[in-house]
């Protein structure tokens, strides 16, 4: 670009066009990235209508509104759409493409149309997985793992479903290799790799794991579908087959893919930490290498799902110490975080509110991991709902907390507009109440032995349950309240300059909204990502 | 921008069809081993002899041999991450 | 904001390796469930093993490497600019990979007449271990199979864009990462033919 402009056109208008075509043709970063947030974060609301289908009909014994097939087609479908509509495609797909070319000083992705394709794929996976629900024999009800071999023999429609979480799956592949190359080949002179931003740092990791894990994925769905449609019998014992071997394969991809949901998240929350305590992080290094070394030891831990499956003794020894490996580079991350907050100027605002609580949340979510990890005590809570609120606190209350506070932090930056912080915090103290209620009941009836998937259950965990039910209600009332709040004022709040939080990294030096070609030129970038004095903010 | 410079290396028709000659003794090999050596053990004989196989292609063919450190170093990753997967299944299917 | 279109030829390269990797590791989840059924089969697998035909196999191997050479080849007469042999090379490779799944399907048409398919009544009552190689065979080589077709094509396009001009000496990328998948495709085979032909 030879003239300098004065202001640069956002993305918003560069086209002159604003019809549909304009977006879902584009080959713009920013504008797939949004893509990617609406389209993941619309399933992230079916998911929780599901949800709150599952507490409702769990908030007595007996059927209260749903007989036991509807149960299992309902929480397999929350589970599906949850894991493989939004948690997994939501953060790299939605924040990883608005933000990490920016925060690297680039002018877009390596491979923009591949970027574009990877959103088509999983539009089209997303569209396969919707038909799957109303056509067959009906929505799967395997629950989201496919385990055989029920999923081999069930009735209902696996075969298409299995096929559209295979095309979501090539998709996040292909967002993979995307961010990988970006990040090797587009950094900006002067990035250097101790010079990037923690969240590009979490980035990388997460794309390694996609590239790595999903094809086991991919070759497992395929399997399911030579299962069903063949009849190969891969996975039945009668003809020489061991259906534990599917659960390797399975989890092999699935435990990685643990860490493509909780990875972005912790770097999202690297970020935010820095800014709002107006310090630099603490412990820079350690928090970069820890992202690999959690993406490293967690494609060694697969087996820790395998426990009362059947598995050698000799495994679950193995498997279950690697799981207290993995522990060390978590935990090394939440003491940086904890660290970089001491002495801090700590400013509460809504972003900032949903990083604590993460840091949180984690916490309880990744110890309850432990007493999981560990093989004695897995033995007795195993399948009940123990695990079901500990994984909602690894991943709502991680990865979900930490999509909130992205939303918060980085989404007035692309729309020029902010939110009103009153009613920010105020849905954010109901939904961290509502959460805590909804989940850790959840725990304490695991502990009571109540078992998971079923939709029914004794009378003596009828009060916890309905406990566990109104949590849910507390916690859909504070997702109201910051969906209306955000995106009123996404659309008409008030106006944003380019450095609202006063961040140092690079997507705060350019304008708001950011232009189509990000930087006027190509930026120089001669200090670090917290570094808040040389890069001139307060 | 990283750029370092990609030089071109052009292997030369000569080699590649050294490579290629190579590799067509290398199936003679694989094929009279498994003929002359019945039982089982001679499964890690014609996996090392496919190893060997795959090095030849992956250094001439396809250029490893004439690319940055980079891409080898990502070489061994995938193929450690493949060992990896394959190895741990073992701790459960050796001992059970 | 007339940008000349970004070239970035390492990261054209690097974004195929990677991809590479992806396919060898959908691979590495058939080859894992092949270890595992040989260690717990080896004497069936050993017996399944002989009525494979080897002389299919090792004909579709000694294809198959020949293919990988001229596909190298096209790759060494692009940067000496040499079109015509270019186009040739590639026809070759092109014609080689037609051969290998003319082949594949007199093989799979005899032993599908022999009643080995998965979920034949034949394997259902023979010996467990029989049926799994069978299935992983069918599985393993079709999935092969689909590769050869998708690279064959890629190659087929590359060819038309040498034939155009669009790919030259200056800017050969595409084809040498068309090539790069194509030796992927002869590299999955090489572990291939060892595994289900010569276990004898």
């Amino acid at each position: 670009m030879a003239t300098v402009q004065p202001t640069p056109t956002s993305f918003w208008n560069d086209t002159g066009k604003t019809g549909i075509t304009s977006w879902i043709f584009s080959t713009d970063h920013k504008r797939i990235g949004l893509l990617y947030f609406y389209s993941t974060f619309g399933f992230f609301l079916v998911g929780v209508l599901l949800g709150l289908l599952l507490r409702i009909e769990l908030m007595a014994p007996g059927r209260t509104i749903m007989g036991p097939a509807t149960y299992n087609a309902t929480f397999t479908v929350h589970g599906v759409v949850m894991i493989f509509l939004f948690i997994i495609p939501g953060m790299p797909g939605a924040f990883g493409n608005l933000v990490m070319p920016i925060q690297i000083g680039a002018r877009d992705v390596a491979f923009p149309r591949l970027n574009l394709f990877s959103w088509w794929l999983y539009a089209i996976g997303a569209v396969i997985v919707l038909t799957s629900l109303f056509t067959g024999g009906g929505p799967p009800d395997t629950g989201w793992t496919f385990y055989v071999p029920f999923s081999a023999r069930t009735g209902t429609n696996v075969s298409l479903a299995v096929l559209g979480v295979f095309v979501i799956g090539f998709s996040s592949i292909l967002t993979g290799i995307n961010f990988v190359t970006t990040i090797h080949r587009l950094r900006a002179e002067g990035m250097t790799w101790g010079r990037l931003p923690l969240f590009v740092w979490s980035i990388y990791a997460t794309a390694w794991v996609q590239v790595l894990a999903t094809p086991i994925l991919g070759i497992t769905l395929v399997l399911i579908m030579a299962e069903r449609i063949l009849g190969a019998g891969l996975f039945d014992p009668g003809r020489g087959g061991d259906p534990v071997m599917y659960q390797h394969l399975f989890w092999i991809y699935s435990h990685p893919a643990v860490y493509i949901m909780i990875l972005p998240a912790m770097g999202v929350i690297s970020d935010v930490i820095p800014v709002f305590a107006r310090k630099p992080i603490f412990g820079y290094k350690m928090i970069a290498f820890s992202s690999l070394a959690i993406a490293a030891a967690g494609s060694l831990v697969w087996g820790h799902h395998m426990y009362t499956s059947g598995m050698s003794d000799t495994a679950i020894l193995v498997f279950s110490f690697l799981t207290f490996v993995v522990a060390i580079p978590s935990a090394i991350k939440v003491f940086n975080w904890v660290s970089t907050l001491y002495k801090g100027s700590i400013s509460l605002e809504a972003p900032m509110l949903f990083a604590l609580s993460f840091i949180l949340l984690f916490s309880i979510g990744g110890l309850t991991g432990l007493i999981l990890g560990a093989a004695a005590t897995d033995i007795h809570v195993h399948d009940t709902h123990f695990v079901v609120g500990h994984f909602h606190y690894v991943m709502f209350g991680g990865a979900g907390f930490a999509f909130f506070s992205a939303m918060h932090y980085w989404l007035p930056k692309f729309y020029g507009r902010k939110y009103a912080e009153k009613p920010a915090v105020i849905a954010w103290a109901f939904m961290f109440t509502g959460f805590n209620i909804l989940y850790f009941s959840m725990m304490v009836l695991g502990l009571k032995g109540m078992p998971r998937r079923y939709y029914d259950y004794l009378p003596e965990f009828a009060p916890l349950n309905l406990v566990s039910t109104i949590g849910s209600w507390i916690l859909a009332v504070g997702l109201i309240i910051m969906l209306v709040n955000l995106f009123r004022g996404l659309f008409w709040g008030e106006p944003v300059g380019s450095n609202p939080w006063g961040g140092a990294t690079l997507e705060w030096s350019i304008p708001t909204p950011p232009p189509t070609e990000n930087f006027d030129q190509e930026p120089v970038v001669t200090h670090g990502p917290y570094d808040f004095t040389k890069a001139g903010v307060p | 921008m990283t750029h370092e410079t990609t030089a071109h290396h052009i292997v030369s028709y000569k080699k590649l069809v050294m490579v290629w000659l190579g590799l067509l003794s290398l199936t003679g090999l694989t094929v009279w081993v498994a003929h002359h050596n019945v039982g089982i053990g001679h499964v890690w004989g014609s996996l090392a002899i496919a190893c060997i196989k795959s090095g030849l292609v992956i250094a001439f063919f396809m250029h490893m041999k004439y690319e940055g450190r980079l891409l080898r170093w990502f070489l061994l990753l995938a193929l450690a991450i493949v060992a990896i997967f394959i190895g741990f299944t073992f701790f459960d299917v050796l001992y059970r | 904001m007339n940008h000349a279109p970004h070239k970035d030829y390492g990261g054209a390269k690097l974004g195929m390796w990677l991809f590479l990797f992806t396919e060898l590791l959908l691979f590495s989840g058939l080859f894992l469930l092949y270890a595992t059924y040989l260690s717990r089969y080896p004497r069936e697998f050993t017996a399944a093993g002989r009525d494979m035909h080897v002389g299919f196999g090792t004909l579709n191997t000694v294809i198959l490497i020949t293919s990988s050479l001229l596909a190298a080849m096209a790759v060494t007469a692009i940067q000496r600019n040499e079109r015509r042999n270019v186009l040739l090379l590639l026809g070759g490779t092109i014609l080689c990979a037609v051969t290998f799944l003319c082949n594949k399907y007199l093989e799979w048409s005899a032993e599908i007449g022999n009643g080995i398919y998965p979920g034949s009544p034949r394997l259902a009552n023979g010996p467990p271990g029989e049926s799994v190689f069978y299935s992983l065979y069918y599985i393993t080589v079709g999935l092969h199979g689909l590769h050869v077709l998708v690279g064959a094509t890629l190659l087929a396009v590359v060819a038309v864009r040498v034939k155009r001009g669009t790919v030259h000496a200056g800017d050969f990328v595409l084809l040498e990462n068309g090539a790069l998948y194509w030796h992927l495709v002869d590299l999955i085979w090489i572990f291939i033919f060892p595994l289900y032909y010569l276990i004898l």
